[in-house]
């Protein structure tokens, strides 16, 4: 009898075990899933819309190309945005970093070395906006607004606005390491843009300085009074941001061998929009690395996918404001859910 | 006497505000010192000095007997000082793993995470010191979840698990059933028990009564007196208390 009991007893303790383990797997990744289930939803609505389009390779071979332009970009601003903060100013460090790239590549013809001069420039321009955030206190958001304007303006006034032929690269081994095509099919940008994704997810998920970021969002009276480096931590983050933009830079100025001085112009809203659209939370504290890889394709696929189903151009924004819309609404609705 | 800290002369202002004038203050080796005052009094400046968060504008600190300079938040726990916060100084949407392990992660020399590492370390650290047994309360339950109890829980765990050698409680009881209070008590006496040292910060007399060894207490931002507890009956010191805070003198 007491035995009997017993049993009871443990077969309660271990079904609310079972449903606590459950509650904490859809705590962790139901925003991911959510997401992924709308990125899988548009996909088939495409499909069945289009379907000599897009069940034919040559258009994921184009997404492939465009996406991570704004991809490289968007995943590094993840671990911003987690750190409650945002940046506007990237998408004139992409055509900073490409003006440092041409004057170095220019007089030595050395591609190697400007590329990484390039990357330098971006980290440092990325490192100045964290620097007036942090050392001077201006919020991120005005602080990369300034920032925003006075890069292109600088960009403008050194180039006279004229743009600048990259042809003499094209067949370089940098060429083809950033923006050649794999197997004549994939777009090596695409790999890299992988390569930036598990990058950005181990710095995130498995060093100390995601684990800081993570806190610093969350809670920075907290994270400050257990001995974390806010400060040097939030600068880093901007930083981080910079060299990705100027690595952005380049990989789209090199697929067109032009540079234009206007490049990233049309940039900001998608790559925020793919930030947001993955679940990361504007508050900070929270928001992942897959979401946002996802979120980059949903806002890459929209734009073709309209046209291909057969509506005019002028559908599009009204269908990326509603996907959006309905996505940050999920997110909003599950997060509240799951807690 | 053998101190474990000791504050000479300390004072700090914010601005027109003197937080703390001259105060001198020590805790012994094994003695639980409660912190007595009012709003205002200067109690949590004089902790964020000793745990690093402020830097004093004059006074000298001594930890050991030896003499620090410039202390910051992470030389302090280098020292062996851990606080618990009244804010409860958790991260609401981390993981309790990552809250346990807060600005002191376990990692590679390169600065990568032992994930694995502070997982186990977590799940027993909520088995066998705080007899958390709830299945909520798992190493990667998200701290949110939790209930005030569990959360100030979290926060001594993680006091205890570096090794502390003085462990600041500041206003612990804030917000907490009375058999969580009830457990909070036992566990400071536990601290006495282990040979460590405390200060206790509290509103509550009688809470602080019950467990220390020695009361100070501060008013606008100096000692107004202090009391060994063998040596002052409960209603002696609320009639002190009482004393000072309407007239500024214990007498």
């Amino acid at each position: 009898m007491t035995s009997r009991v017993e049993d009871h007893a443990g077969a309660i303790t271990r079904r609310q075990l079972r449903q606590a383990s459950v509650a904490r797997f859809a705590r962790r990744y139901g925003l991911q899933i959510g997401i992924l289930c709308v990125f899988l939803a548009i996909w088939v609505l495409f499909i069945v819309g289009a379907p000599t389009t897009f069940l034919s390779p040559q258009i994921y071979a184009a997404y492939m190309s465009t996406i991570p332009f704004f991809a490289v970009v968007a995943l590094p601003l993840t671990m911003a945005v987690i750190a409650g903060e945002t940046d506007l100013c990237f998408p004139s460090i992409m055509a900073v970093g490409m003006v440092v790239f041409v004057a170095i590549f220019k007089p030595t013809g050395n591609v190697v070395l400007a590329f990484f001069v390039c990357l330098l420039a971006g980290f440092l321009a990325g490192l100045l906006n964290g620097i007036i955030v942090v050392k001077v206190g201006i919020p991120s958001l005005v602080t990369t607004i300034g920032t925003q304007f006075f890069w292109r303006g600088v960009v403008l006034v050194v180039t006279n606005a004229r743009g600048t032929s990259l042809v003499p690269l094209r067949g370089t081994i940098l060429q083809k390491a950033l923006v050649g095509r794999l197997a004549g099919y994939v777009p090596a940008q695409m790999i890299w843009a992988i390569v930036v994704g598990v990058l950005v997810w181990v710095l995130l998920n498995r060093h100390k300085f995601g684990a800081h970021v993570y806190l610093i969002g969350d809670n920075v009276d907290s994270a400050r009074l257990m001995g974390v480096n806010v400060d040097r931590t939030r600068m880093m983050v901007f930083a981080i941001v910079g060299l990705a933009a100027a690595f952005g830079g380049v990989l789209s100025s090199l697929e067109v061998s032009y540079l234009w001085v206007t490049v990233g112009e049309g940039q900001l809203l998608r790559t925020l929009a793919a930030v947001f659209l993955g679940g990361t939370s504007v508050f900070g504290g929270t928001g992942t690395i897959l979401g946002t890889f996802i979120g980059c394709f949903i806002i890459g696929t929209i734009e073709a996918g309209t046209v291909a189903i057969g509506l005019t151009g002028f559908w599009i924004q009204l269908i990326y404001g509603l996907i959006i819309i309905i996505s940050v609404s999920m997110h909003s609705v599950l997060s509240r859910r799951l807690a | 006497m053998d101190c474990i800290l000791e504050m000479r002369n300390t004072s700090k202002r914010f601005g027109e505000v003197e937080a703390l004038r001259s105060v001198d203050f020590a805790v012994e080796r094994n003695e639980v010192v409660g912190l007595l005052g009012d709003n205002g009094a200067g109690k949590s400046t004089l902790i964020k000095i000793v745990t690093g968060y402020y830097q004093p504008d004059s006074g000298e600190i001594y930890f050991n007997q030896e003499k620090v300079e410039g202390l910051s938040v992470a030389r302090a726990r280098q020292l062996g000082i851990e606080t618990v916060y009244q804010e409860r100084a958790l991260a609401d949407l981390q993981t309790l793993w990552r809250n346990i392990f807060m600005g002191r992660e376990l990692t590679t020399r390169l600065g990568f995470l032992d994930v694995r590492a502070m997982k186990r370390e977590t799940q027993k650290l909520m088995v066998e010191s705080m007899g958390f047994t709830s299945s909520a309360v798992a190493s990667d339950a998200v701290v949110r979840t939790f209930s005030g109890g569990e959360k100030q829980g979290v926060a001594i765990v993680r006091a205890l698990h570096f090794d502390a050698e003085l462990i600041i409680l500041d206003e612990p009881t804030m917000g907490l059933s009375l058999a969580e209070t009830r457990k909070l008590l036992d566990f400071v006496r536990g601290i006495k028990k282990a040979g460590k040292s405390c200060i206790f910060i509290d509103h509550n007399v009688f809470h602080v009564y019950s467990v220390a060894d020695r009361v100070v207490v501060l008013d606008r931002g100096a000692v107004a007196g202090e009391f060994s507890t063998k040596d002052i009956t409960l209603d002696q010191l609320m009639d002190k208390m009482y004393r000072v805070a309407q007239t500024g003198s214990l007498d």
